[in-house]
């Protein structure tokens, strides 16, 4: 597989900033840096990854399926992960995550036809003081209201 | 002046946030002009056991949730290994309710890695780690950025300040797991594998990153260790109560007017706390439950929370822990049930599914609990749901089957009530056996 040489140049410093021998330990770093330029884990990435550290592929894999954030399934280009968590649920989460399912036609893990926009009900996201909050892809946005969710929606059916 | 999340409170005591707000308080250069690496260079003048004294003198105690002291952690480590130690940071803030160590590394990261780098020295460390979960991937960029600065000026790398003294420190991303907070967990993940705990002892202190002695804290933790060392251990410890120093950054979150992250001396008065620092409860309200820091605590009933005050033995006494930092306020309007179906379907996910209490504990939880909100709960099901949580405390490798249980258990005892408004309103009428062959009553 070819990368982009920002990606080749992530990679090259992951492979060494672990001590000697325990390379293995840049499987996950290596994996989310790669996932944002891929799109999602490929069986054609767990294989590359796995020969550049010189792990087996099952070690890999057995990563790729543990970590929420790991998705072998293409989302969409904006990933929207809204919070229903407690603080969030307390404010209005729930009432956002509804709205988003509604307004797009999808659920859980799920990406519109045009490949645009995937939903993600997750859990903390670590904004509980500006509840309810929600990412799209790494972008955090706070104090949510639906007014604001339906313009955060909308941009992300826009830009190209 | 930078953009804060939250207006400050003039109750706030702001030793480790006193740089928030400034502007580029991410900057090397702010954090020189505001005593940025002076504690290093005493640190490095220091013996070893002197730095350690200075923290155990701090009364500094974890900031992660354990609570436990700091300084004596730090004395686990065998400075005589001939193996490298290693400094991990545990970033991997993800305790519902809990949103400060955030803040610590966007407005000053420095302070992080000084942080370490004092443990460095402590311990004869050469290395730290900093482990961040993924969903802060901007953090990772703005660490990465004052790692580079720092390198680039000379308060990273070989020989420092003229000192046989080196420090190398390097971030390392997550991927989603909460999982990973725990201690061994984390460890398991940096080293690139599933984030499942490991049997303790050895403790990390002892055996940790591959296999070497390690010291693991909490981003806080780590933040409180220049201002202890510069200005002395029983000038942090003083700021707190008796058995437990310095400050603590409260992230207040749920039915309030003014929720934020505010740095409270340790010791805060509760009712203040929520009324004064917090804004109070809005539209007129009144409490209902409380979360002291993080969903895995107990939960306290309004009536529990009077006179107590924002420390480890004040909540202890409460029978509930300090926990994480992340308070959560709940008014009179929450459906408690739902609370506890909330924070279960959270325990259920993020479940590493080694210990089986834990694994189908959370899940059949999670079932019993859904079951009830959709309005087809018996009343059998309010003591299963006690008795199953009973069953996975103390039962598993790691905290998270206690930290499932232990909400669990408080709401179904505090809010019985509420439990049993649902059953009246149960619409589906489901045949009920007499004694479900399901667990031994009692247990």
């Amino acid at each position: 597989m070819t990368f982009s040489p920002e990606l080749e140049e992530k990679f090259a410093r992951l492979l060494t900033i672990y001590p000697e021998g325990r390379q293995r330990s840049a499987v996950v770093p290596m994996l989310m840096f790669a996932q944002d330029e891929v799109g999602h884990v490929t069986p054609e990435l767990i294989e590359e990854i796995a020969k550049r550290i010189g792990i087996p592929t099952v070690q890999i894999e057995e990563v790729v399926t543990y970590y929420s954030m790991l998705h072998q399934k293409p989302m969409g280009k904006y990933h929207v992960q809204i919070c229903t968590n407690v603080s969030c649920m307390l404010t209005g989460g729930t009432e956002l995550w509804e709205r988003a399912c509604q307004k797009l036609g999808i659920g859980h893990l799920q990406r519109t036809g045009d490949g645009q926009i995937s939903l993600e009900e997750v859990e903390c996201i670590g904004a509980c003081s500006w509840a309810p909050a929600l990412q799209v892809n790494y972008d955090f946005h706070h104090n949510v209201t639906p007014e604001k969710l339906d313009e955060i929606l909308e941009a992300c059916r826009k830009v190209n | 002046m930078t953009k804060l999340y939250n207006e400050p409170s003039p109750l706030e005591t702001r030793v480790l946030t006193k740089r928030f707000g400034l502007p580029n308080s991410a900057s090397l250069d702010t954090y020189l002009a505001t005593d940025g690496y002076v504690a290093i260079r005493k640190a490095i003048e220091m013996t070893q056991d002197d730095v350690i004294n200075e923290v155990k003198a701090s009364n500094l105690r974890g900031r992660g949730g354990a609570g436990f002291p700091t300084g004596m952690k730090w004395g686990f480590v065998p400075r005589s290994s001939p193996k490298p130690k290693y400094i991990v940071v545990n970033a991997d803030e993800s305790e519902p309710g809990t949103c400060k160590d955030r803040l610590l590394m966007e407005y000053d990261p420095h302070q992080l890695i000084e942080g370490m780098m004092i443990a460095g020295r402590a311990v004869d460390a050469k290395a730290g780690y900093i482990y961040i979960r993924g969903e802060y991937r901007y953090l990772i960029d703005i660490m990465d950025k004052a790692i580079a600065e720092a390198y680039q000026r000379g308060y990273l790398g070989k020989n420092l300040f003229g000192s046989d003294f080196s420090f190398d420190c390097y971030t390392h991303t997550g991927a989603g797991a909460y999982e990973c907070g725990e201690e061994s967990a984390l460890l398991e993940s940096l080293e690139g594998k599933r984030g499942v705990p490991r049997i303790r002892p050895p403790f990390p202190a002892v055996v940790g990153a591959w296999q070497c002695p390690t010291i693991l804290n909490n981003v806080e933790t780590f933040c409180a260790v220049p201002p202890i060392i510069r200005d002395g251990g029983a000038a942090f410890a003083a700021l707190g109560v008796p058995k437990a120093g310095g400050t603590r950054l409260t992230c207040l979150s749920g039915h309030l007017n003014k929720p934020g992250v505010y740095e409270l001396a340790l010791g805060f008065p509760l009712d203040k706390m929520i009324n004064e620092v917090g804004g109070g409860i809005p539209n007129g309200r009144k409490l209902k439950a409380f979360i002291p820091g993080g969903s895995s605590c107990p939960i306290l009933t309004a009536a529990e929370c009077e006179g107590l005050t924002m420390d480890y033995d004040s909540m202890a006494n409460a029978k509930t822990m300090l926990g994480s930092g992340g308070v959560v306020v709940m008014d009179d309007t929450t459906d408690m049930v739902k609370v506890a179906l909330r924070i279960m379907r959270f325990y259920a996910h993020e479940s590493c599914g080694w210990c089986i209490p834990c694994r189908e504990g959370t899940a059949w939880l999670r079932k019993i609990l859904t079951r009830f909100v959709d309005g087809m709960g018996t009343k059998q099901d309010i003591n299963l749901i006690g008795d199953l949580a009973h069953n996975m405390l103390g039962r598993t490798f790691c905290p998270l089957g206690d930290a499932a249980a232990l909400p669990t258990i408080s709401i179904v005892e505090k809010f019985r009530d509420e439990f049993e408004a649902y059953l009246a309103r149960t619409t589906v009428s489901i045949p009920v056996q007499s004694d479900l062959p399901v667990l031994q009553p009692g247990m």
